[in-house]
């Protein structure tokens, strides 16, 4: 059987979802304490308990954060991708339990960078081990990461099509229009493109408020086989499709800068989902920063590559939108503890569950989790559906 | 509009992150340095041993006959393990993206003298792509296509860092010469 005919679709789904932030970006609980009420209250809203768990996802050490639940579990996946670690785990699982190795598979995440910091808390040590070819062939330019290679991302884009200011900064205002709907949000007052372009330059061509927020936040998430899913809790959120695509590390590697491999991971992910954007009702697109959403608006195919400008700039992307992105107010202005990956899914599969309260976009069947790690190195893409769309 | 003084710190916005400043955190000598001193791979001794005289080294596969960038035992393009041989770069290059750092103090205190710079990627002649820092012009001035050559900046052993410079009037690189 070609790759192309092996499939993933509705073979597993996400059954329970948890995720923990606060207004004021910081929460009370730290660590592995975080960690395991995620997994907990995940496996809560799934009607499901730690016994059942054989399948356990951590992007540290899967390992050792099973010996610390007491768990023997079959499945064990610790892939590192950045931000979208995540949805590389949506993709793993659910090949996993489609294969058989595991039945119940939990993923979790927990970082509390902002309160470290206002607490003074010691935060393990995140260098880069072994070789490091970014050490020696880029840091030495003062190149700040993560936000000078999305910069030199955003100022080719800007060349090469014409992109401007001002229609980055329409992502991070209707991104905006969404966090103002959600209690939880860091921030909710209203944003308009004078206050981005006001707001100081960074690493030009982009200014504090095209970029992503630094909050504590966690979560998890539990996927488990269809047939097992029906017999739970929640409706499932199954999944349809999945992939991922790298082309570089560092920035210097890309081989162009205005395309990722969202132009890979996407496509492959609605072919296996047997749908493509017109389908889409909901998209999670990873906002790190403003240019982050727009390459994805051009990779996924929702317009033409170049286009990403015009399109967000036409509005759209907001509530009452033809395309309504990042409902929960995103890393702009809902959390951003790191690796946001983890909130595309959750989000995600309330949308599709009808859990989204006052931000619920109406009759969500097909939501998109597009997941971008690193420095637009790792895309993952999941297409996630409901019972209609199997 | 919110001030978020966390928000963007380099440290935190991202747990893969790091970078000049915290990358010789543990270091006292780093205080001194103006700038991260690149550590040296394994494959790139002789890069680094030619920027002492002032050679810009570009590692080149024989078999694909392309430049390569940076070094390697096997050439990404076309995955031959070799021959790979050095051929010293004319040290022309057009600018393909440029950017300006407006928070140079997150680089380290004297990087760039504390003022704004630019950091760049620039493809040589040779079809090979580099990041740099493009100095010799205020940092906004820096467009993409702009004509530069090598221009070295001594590290504290020695070794020389290629940083660009706008070309001059003898036989600047072209535009049309920008492989993308």
């Amino acid at each position: 059987m070609s790759r192309e005919d092996r499939s993933l679709r509705g073979a597993a789904a996400i059954v329970g979802v948890a995720d923990d932030v606060s207004p004021t970006g910081e929460l009370d609980r730290t660590g592995r304490e975080l960690e395991v009420a995620m997994v907990l209250a995940a496996l809560e809203d799934a009607g499901l308990t730690l016994a059942d768990v054989d399948g356990v996802c951590h992007p540290e050490s899967a390992v050792a954060f099973a010996e610390y639940l007491g768990l023997h579990p079959t499945f064990v996946e610790s892939t590192m991708t950045g931000g979208s670690s995540y949805e590389v785990h949506v993709e793993h699982a659910a090949a996993a339990i489609a294969a058989g190795v595991c039945d119940v598979v939990v993923s979790v995440y927990a970082s509390t960078p902002r309160s470290d910091r206002t607490r003074r808390r010691r935060r393990p040590g995140r260098g880069m081990p072994g070789p490091n070819p970014m050490a020696e062939w880029e840091l030495p330019f003062g190149l700040r990461l993560p936000m000078g290679p999305y910069a030199l991302a955003a100022a080719r884009h800007m060349h090469e099509f014409g992109t401007t200011s001002e229609q980055l900064a329409a992502i991070a205002v209707q991104t905006r229009e969404w966090a103002t709907l959600n209690p939880r949000a860091r921030y909710r007052d209203p944003l308009t493109i004078a206050d981005v372009l006001a707001s100081p330059l960074q690493v030009s061509p982009l200014h504090l408020l095209d970029c992503c927020l630094v909050t504590d936040g966690a979560g998890a998430f539990v996927m488990t086989s269809a047939e097992r899913a029906r017999t739970l809790r929640k409706p499932p959120a199954y999944v349809l499709g999945a992939a991922t695509c790298t082309d570089h590390m560092g920035i210097t590697q890309m081989p162009d800068l205005t395309t990722t491999a969202g132009s890979v991971s996407g496509p492959r992910a609605f072919a296996m989902a047997g749908v493509g954007p017109a389908d889409v009702d909901l998209l999670m697109g990873y906002d790190s920063f403003t240019i982050t959403a727009l390459l994805h608006l051009e990779d996924l195919g929702f317009c033409a590559k170049g286009e990403g400008g015009p399109f967000a700039a036409a509005g759209g992307l907001g509530p009452g939108g033809a395309l309504p992105m990042n409902t929960n107010g995103g890393g702009l202005s809902f959390t951003h503890p790191g690796m946001y990956g983890m909130f595309l899914l959750t989000e995600a599969v309330r949308q599709l569950r009808g859990e989204g309260e006052a931000r619920q976009v109406e009759g969500v069947e097909v939501a998109v989790a597009h997941g971008s790690g690193m420095f637009l190195s790792v895309m993952s893409t999941a297409v996630l559906g409901t019972e209609a769309t199997l | 509009m919110s001030a978020d003084p966390v928000r963007n710190d380099p440290v935190s916005t991202n747990a893969t992150s790091t970078n000049a400043a915290s990358a010789d955190a543990a270091d006292p000598e780093a205080a001194a340095r103006t700038r991260f001193e690149p550590p040296m791979g394994a494959e790139s001794g002789p890069f680094w041993e030619a920027t002492r005289e002032g050679r810009l080294l570009v590692q080149w596969c024989t078999a694909c006959d392309r430049g390569l960038f940076y070094p390697r035992t096997l050439c990404p393009h076309c995955g031959a393990p070799g021959p790979l041989e050095w051929r010293e770069a004319s040290g022309r290059a057009i600018v393909h993206a440029a950017v300006v750092e407006h928070r140079p103090e997150l680089a380290g205190a004297a990087f760039a003298q504390g003022k704004p710079f630019c950091i760049a990627l620039v493809d040589l002649e040779e079809g090979v792509r580099m990041m740099t820092n493009v100095v010799g012009c205020p940092p906004g001035d820096v467009t993409i296509g702009m004509a530069v050559t090598v221009t070295w900046e001594p590290l504290s052993d020695g070794r020389q860092l290629a940083l660009f410079g706008p070309a001059g009037p003898a036989g600047p690189a072209r535009e049309d010469a920008d492989p993308s």
